[in-house]
């Protein structure tokens, strides 16, 4: 026993029980989405799975320019990110006469690819936006990460024995079993729950505590982001025409300015005007730090007009914490921790949000509320990664070519999830659980195979590219978890009834 | 929290726990704000590096009010300490005044 009363270990207990409850399944998406980012150049690349081609950063990015010259010319902005060793295209947003549009460029002709899709895009803006407008779902975002920060704190205050609670395991014993599960994926990976959300709020700083800018800039915002990048080269239009220098040439500069390091996104501003500039900014893959260097280039001379690299310690400790959030630095295991750490977090909300509900029907019957949080959980919990692997599947069956199919991929995800949400609160959970676990199984199972799915598996293989067969190898081991749980529910639901037999004899 | 089932339907029992989540959201949020602008002008450096210092340690303030805001032994002492705190860090904010420049 440590030092802390009983008394606040209860209180601590209550809370953490409650916010857990508040923004659990809001969580449980983040949470999902988030892990998922880790993988979000492989998921691209499975998402896209005859755009093959591949070729150098710089030849990539001036294939891409000189195919935009051409067909995005009035675009107020191109903003580019270069293929590295995890993408093989090059991503692009621009304004192609209204409206941005996301697209995939081919690294070799700079056309979009044919099979348009929003690919891992769609997991990592459903990780911070969740599909809400602009800034409603960054706002609800920032309100989750603080209540999980607060669920957090108080569940490592609540708990009695950290350091034996690694060790217990108590399988087919109802609540014992869900604590003990929890309690595990929560304290082994603690260090990394406590840091992801920490460094969450940090990326989303000025939109959810503005405060200190408030405070120190008023309301000259432009100040506070001059400030906070220097090197931001910020130049009008100037309303007369204008043609890019070659681009390569700037690219190559740029690497020579980073000490040898690679460039990643490139951004250029009125592409055909006089007063065009072209900016460059270091890969994040070179260190933890996220955007530490850029050098921008006046357009139609290719003549350097700024350069910046971060060395104040509080910028840089910024950049540090943001870095550690996208998590761009990791390879190799690090990027497998990301993804361990992510996958332990999203399974700590979700027996969390299980256990709320274990924990009182074992006490008495449910009332009526908690009913309702019962079916919501088989609604979610099962629900969004239905959505999810419906996504999946939607990119391998919708053919290439077809009008507005990355906006329909979204559509059907959604579609399928709020379908898989309307069937949890329609039948009871006895059946909610196994019926749409088995359906995620199924799919799971699915999207590996459908629209042709084998052949590319076998010409991965044959090309000697592993990111497609892992893919499909997590996807695999997603319906054996989702059977697992099947078999897990059916199964406790009999000894629960064997129990209460037993009981009702004695 | 600590109550017995008996006492958890009154109205005294939810205004009290009505208050304190108030206390431990809103109240939280109000405490790391005013301490984010304490910081932001308190700190040594440039004022980009003060409004850095000022971000962090507001994100740290919120789960501590919001665990006080259930610790403390009534929700007027909970609410009490809130006000204090944000009394304090917003008079040391106006005190300092905005950096020059």
């Amino acid at each position: 026993m440590s030092a802390i009363r009983e008394g606040t270990r209860q209180v601590m207990a209550w809370l953490h029980g409650w916010t857990g409850l508040a923004l659990g399944w809001v969580l449980f998406v983040m949470c999902l989405a988030g892990t998922m980012s880790v993988f979000k150049p492989e998921i691209s690349r499975w998402m896209r799975p005859e755009a093959t081609a591949s070729a150098g950063r710089v030849e990539a990015i001036a294939a891409a320019t000189r195919w935009l010259a051409a067909n995005a010319p009035k675009s107020a902005g191109w903003y580019l990110t270069a293929p590295d060793d995890r993408a093989n295209n090059v991503e692009a947003t621009y304004d192609s006469g209204g409206d941005y549009v996301a697209r995939a460029l081919d690294p070799v002709s700079g056309a979009p690819v044919a099979r348009e899709t929003l690919g891992g895009e769609f997991f990592y803006r459903l990780h911070f936006e969740l599909e809400l407008p602009y800034p409603w779902g960054r706002w609800l975002a920032s309100i989750a990460a603080l209540t999980m920060l607060v669920a957090l704190v108080t569940g490592i205050i609540a708990h009695r024995r950290i350091f034996r609670d690694f060790f217990t395991f108590r399988p087919r014993k109802g609540q014992r079993s869900w604590l003990d599960g929890h309690n595990a994926l929560g304290v082994l990976a603690m260090p990394f729950h406590l840091m992801i959300t920490f460094s969450g709020l940090v990326t989303l700083a000025s939109l959810n505590m503005p405060w200190g800018i408030v405070a120190n800039y008023g309301n000259d915002l432009a100040a506070a982001y001059h400030d906070l990048t220097p090197g931001a080269v910020d130049r009008p239009a100037a309303g007369r025409p204008g043609t890019l220098a070659s681009i390569a040439p700037m690219l190559r500069e740029a690497e020579r300015r980073f000490g040898g390091a690679p460039f990643s996104r490139v951004s250029i501003a009125n592409p055909a005007d006089a007063a065009s500039v072209v900016t460059v900014y270091r890969s994040d893959a070179a260190q933890i730090g996220a955007t530490v260097a850029e050098v921008s280039f006046d357009g139609p001379s290719g003549r350097v007009i700024g350069a910046w690299t971060e060395t104040r310690p509080a910028v840089r400790t910024y950049t540090v914490i943001y870095g550690l959030h996208m998590g761009r630095f990791a390879n190799g295991v690090l990027r497998w921790l990301y993804f361990l750490g992510g996958a332990m977090l999203t399974l700590a909300v979700a027996s969390g949000m299980i256990l709320w509900v274990v924990k009182r029907r074992e006490r008495a019957p449910l009332s009526l509320g908690n009913r309702v949080v019962e079916r919501l959980n088989v609604g979610i919990l099962a629900g969004v990664p239905i959505g999810f692997a419906a996504f999946l599947c939607a990119n391998r069956l919708l053919p290439p070519g077809l009008i507005d199919r990355a906006q329909l991929e979204v559509t059907i995800a959604l579609d399928a999830a709020g379908i898989a949400l309307l069937v949890a609160l329609a039948v009871p959970p006895r059946l909610g659980w196994p019926l749409l676990l088995g359906v995620l199984a199924l799919l799971c199972l699915a999207a590996p195979v459908v629209g042709g799915g084998l052949a590319y598996l076998s010409q991965a293989l044959a090309r000697g590219d592993f990111v497609l067969p892992m893919i499909d190898a997590l996807l695999i081991a997603a319906a054996l978890a989702a059977s697992v749980g099947v078999r897990t529910v059916t199964r406790r639901r009999s000894d629960t009834r064997r129990t209460m037999r037993g009981r009702a004899m004695a | 929290m600590g109550a017995r089932a008996a006492d958890r339907r009154g109205w005294r029992y939810r205004g009290n726990v009505a208050a304190r989540v108030l206390a431990g959201s809103l109240g939280a949020y109000g405490v790391a704000s005013c301490l984010a602008m304490a910081v932001a002008r308190l700190a040594a450096g440039g004022r980009i590096d003060g409004v850095i210092a000022g971000t962090l340690c507001a994100y740290l303030a919120v789960p501590a009010v919001a665990i006080w805001a259930f610790l403390a032994r009534g929700p007027w002492r909970a609410w009490g300490g809130v006000v204090a705190l944000v009394a304090l860090f917003g008079a040391l904010a106006w005190m300092i005044g905005p950096p020059a420049r």
